[in-house]
């Protein structure tokens, strides 16, 4: 399964706030590359929700964190067996409020998934709620396992 | 946010995840945005020793059937202990939840507010 990653480059966050990176191997690496050089995506990684995906008889299901969107904010897409969930968080702060003191990303974001089996573009659903989006996407017929019983 | 927190109650040990935070100054206090994905209203539990704020999420996450082919969320529940300045009036924290995100308002007790003194 090929899977995506899409980084924000205008998003420059230190590395050691990323929960899914490591700081020494993020240190490390800086010592290995000529200055900066074109890794710069991978160093600065933006805001990249975690995403599980799960499969059974009749249908893929992606899940998502995406804690404090509103869900018009969410943008759902699926082109030549990929999904695609991009949204953006947009800053809730109001004239006067001076972040002190920060570890949440805020700004946009893009997880593609490239899905296993054909699905029925048609019969895709959603749901968001918790924090949590769900994406339910009913297999094509012909993906779907079929039993076949031998005769005679 | 990489930090597990063990807790041993005696029989069973839970681990924690530390959620994302932010820490911002507005008014006449602070607002602290926690990250809870999964968690609602129920799950949530909010309480206060001294000056130490202590926030837990208990999660309840979409129970889905098949195969996970592919993982990179965290099924623990959360636990974070924010130390509270003192000039917070703790009797006056609200909080409320929404789509996962903890909003809590933190004011500053009156006599921490700046006054105007008239000279009479």
């Amino acid at each position: 399964m090929n899977l995506i990653r899409y980084q924000t480059p205008e998003l420059t966050t230190w590395p050691a706030l990323d929960r899914w990176s490591n700081l020494r191997d993020e240190l490390n690496s800086l010592f290995d590359l000529p200055f900066l050089a074109n890794n710069r995506q991978d160093l600065f990684s933006g805001w990249s929700p975690a995403l599980d995906l799960y499969q059974n008889n009749d249908n893929l299901v992606a899940v998502v964190e995406l804690p404090g969107m509103r869900k018009e904010d969410i943008e759902i897409s699926l082109h030549d067996g990929t999904l695609t969930i991009a949204g953006e968080r947009k800053s809730s702060s109001s004239n006067g409020e001076k972040a002190e003191r920060t570890e949440r990303y805020v700004g946009s974001f893009r997880r593609s998934i490239s899905l296993p089996a054909r699905v029925d573009t048609s019969k895709v659903s959603a749901t968001y709620r918790d924090g949590i989006l769900t994406v339910t996407l009913p297999k094509a017929e012909e993906a779907k396992p079929k039993r076949i019983d031998v005769a005679g | 946010m990489n930090t597990t927190i063990r807790e041993t109650d005696g029989r069973q040990t839970e681990q924690f995840v530390a959620p994302a935070a932010s820490v911002i100054e507005e008014g006449d206090g602070y607002l602290l945005r926690v990250e809870m994905p999964g968690v609602n209203k129920e799950g949530l539990e909010i309480s206060t020793e001294g000056n130490e704020l202590t926030i837990t999420g208990r999660r309840s996450l979409p129970t889905i059937d098949g195969a996970l082919l592919h993982h990179e969320s965290r099924r623990e529940n959360f636990r974070r202990t924010f130390e509270i300045d003192p000039s917070i009036d703790v009797n006056k924290i609200n909080a409320r939840i929404e789509q996962g995100l903890l909003t809590l308002t933190l004011p500053k007790a009156e006599h921490v507010k700046p006054r105007k003194i008239t000279v009479s």
